[in-house]
């Protein structure tokens, strides 16, 4: 495809447009490593876009909100902390209600996919918050290296997720729980504590990904993040996670977003009307699955 | 600051219908009976909707006719309550505008139709499929404002150049709108524009962003002007032209028109970084909504003559950094 793509587009294949392809696909990747964890252990959050929405008025408007004569680091620092525990705390509230209600996650995360718009609407009175300030905008602009900086968050964090789920104890952990829960439970591993762990650590994921939005865009939007949820479902599965858990990887959730924005990103270079995108979009998810499924299939993998 | 303003302005708004209310009922003595009219509104809560009341306010003050607003704070069940309410205060005529437009219908056939009250739906569509009727309806006219966006882009090329066109959601009526008249009015005034990509951004500031990044990809140092189908893509498409350094082919700052003339927008236009934006008329919307109802009791004969749910457009305007 990558091959096709470059045939079609000279463009496709420059430096300068695969650095907007990572910083594009950024925020819906790093949603996507809590959903691989959410999905390993056979659970779902359909939160995603609205926490983000939500962690990112709430940044803006206390960007907004601090008097001028603080330092300017510390009131970064304030309002990123706001930012990512609101995020935090809206994780924790469905692995709340998840694990220690028993009410299953679609459910749960349905409602507050539908609470948290509403708090955003509430909160930025369903007007943009914008001009948050240079320093805020490198977030999403600024540069490490040659690299910009939401490329080097997205890598650093696939890294370490990578790591976590392959490395550690807890990582086998969650896809045991995925396989059988009943199991790992009787081996006498805390399983609520790490269901809660990981619902909370999806929902600071999702936070971080609205502070990135909200940087990039130098707006905290009132409809940012609508739909992310079925993007970084998808992206998960094109990489190969089941959805009844227990099997998958992190970094090739990482392919299966690069995959999702590269149709979307070579869509644009070739100028395809806009009916027809979507046709396409979802004619190569089902085409690349197809194609996964039979590679594992004659691979033995 | 600004709401301070707004609730200053209504403040005074309400101050001069009191004023002018028996200035209005005199003047509506001379006819044989005062009328009342019902409006309807999804919300107060923004400042397009108060507008639209205090234009049909003012109109309403102006003619000698008594205005009942009611507020359905965005919930269809409040709307359908305080269209029965001013159906049993028996106005003459309703303006409704839609918290819904198929789930407004119900009332409207059942309550406001079976007594015989002229229905006008305001802004919002009203759905008429299952047999509710609307007399006319009273919105924006987005083929005019994608005409203006072309004439304006006409005027700031030249006549000649190469344009990126950003488009809403695609199947909805504003986009669809919009589209049309923006492209058929370049085609016919000026050949000498090309539209050399075309692609939509669902009305959204990340997508228009990330959308106009690829678009200069593809073209670069080929781009003259963005017009985009709102504001939101407009100010996307700002960032990713700032973040890029992209530059007109012969140099200069790349032409950006909008739509809606959002806060946001008006504040890049004035600051130089965008070009212009098309602003509704909400009050002008509120005022014709009045005259339409005016006109349905007094000479009914007129709306006999036209298909029912008649559609009045509400002309829109250019904005630019001379009218901030």
């Amino acid at each position: 495809m990558l091959l096709a793509l470059w045939r079609l587009s000279p463009y496709f294949l420059t430096a300068s447009n695969l650095l907007n392809i990572g910083s594009q696909i950024s925020m819906i990747a790093v949603i996507s490593i809590g959903a691989t964890a959410v999905i390993l252990m056979a659970e779902i959050d359909l939160s995603v876009g609205s926490v983000a929405a939500l962690a990112g008025a709430i940044t803006a408007g206390v960007l907004h909100g601090i008097p001028t004569s603080w330092p300017a680091g510390l009131w970064l620092g304030v309002a990123l902390v706001a930012g990512l525990g609101v995020g935090t705390l809206a994780g924790l509230i469905n692995g709340f209600f998840t694990v220690y209600l028993s009410i299953p996650s679609f459910i749960v995360t349905l409602a507050t996919l539908s609470i948290g718009r509403g708090l955003v609407l509430l909160y930025t009175g369903g007007r943009p918050i914008s001009n948050l300030g240079e320093s805020f905008a490198q977030i999403s602009w600024g540069h490490i290296g040659l690299l910009p900086v939401p490329v080097v968050i997205m890598l650093g964090l696939y890294l370490l997720a990578w790591l976590f789920l392959r490395e550690t104890q807890l990582g086998r952990y969650i896809y045991a729980i995925g396989t059988n829960k009943r199991a790992v439970e009787l081996a006498g591993v805390n399983v609520r504590t790490i269901e809660l762990g990981i619902f909370t650590l999806g929902g600071a994921f999702s936070g971080l990904a609205g502070i990135m939005l909200t940087s990039r865009l130098d707006s905290a939007q009132p409809t940012a993040g609508t739909g992310w949820e079925l993007v970084a479902i998808a992206a998960v599965v094109l990489g190969g996670t089941s959805l009844y858990g227990g099997r998958g990887s992190v970094a090739k959730t990482l392919v299966g977003a690069f995959i999702l924005q590269i149709i979307a990103n070579g869509m644009n270079l070739l100028n395809i009307q806009a009916y027809w995108q979507q046709i396409a979009q979802g004619s190569i998810i089902l085409l690349a699955l197809l194609v996964e499924r039979q590679l594992r299939r004659h691979g033995g993998g | 600051m600004k709401s301070l303003l707004l609730k200053g302005s209504v403040l005074l708004m309400l101050a001069l219908a009191v004023l002018l209310l028996p200035l209005g009922a005199t003047s509506g003595q001379a006819q044989s009976k005062t009328l009342t009219f019902g409006l309807s509104l999804s919300t107060l809560n923004n400042p397009f909707f108060v507008s639209v009341q205090q234009g049909a306010q003012a109109e309403a003050d102006t003619l000698g006719i008594k205005l009942i607003v009611t507020d359905a704070q965005n919930s269809l069940s409040k709307q359908t309550a305080d269209i029965q309410d001013l159906v049993q205060k028996k106005v003459d005529a309703l303006l409704i505008n839609a918290t819904d437009s198929a789930g407004v219908a119900a009332v409207i056939k059942n309550s406001a139709n079976a007594a015989g009250i002229p229905v006008f739906a305001i802004d919002r569509a009203i759905d008429t499929s299952t047999g509710a009727k609307v007399v006319g309806q009273i919105a924006s006219d987005n083929i005019f404002g994608g005409k203006l966006q072309a004439d304006f882009l006409n005027q700031a090329l030249k006549g000649q150049g190469n344009v990126v066109e950003l488009e809403g959601i695609p199947g909805s009526s504003a986009a669809i709108d919009r589209k049309k008249g923006f492209e058929d009015e370049l085609a016919a005034v000026a050949p000498g524009i090309k539209i050399i990509a075309d692609q939509e951004a669902s009305f959204d500031q990340a997508k228009g962003l990330a959308v106009m990044q690829n678009i200069l990809q593809a073209n670069p140092n080929k781009i003259d002007a963005v017009v985009a189908a709102n504001d939101s893509m407009a100010l996307g498409a700002l960032k990713a032209i700032q973040q890029a350094g992209a530059k007109r082919p012969d140099g200069g700052r790349i032409i950006i028109i909008g739509f809606d003339a959002i806060a946001d927008a008006k504040a890049a236009i004035k600051a130089g970084n965008m070009d212009a934006t098309i602003e509704q008329q909400p009050s002008l919307m509120g005022q014709l909504g009045v005259d339409a109802g005016r006109l349905a009791v007094t000479d009914p004969l007129f709306f006999s003559k036209l298909p029912s749910g008649q559609f009045f457009p509400v002309p829109v305007k250019t904005v630019t950094a001379a009218d901030l």
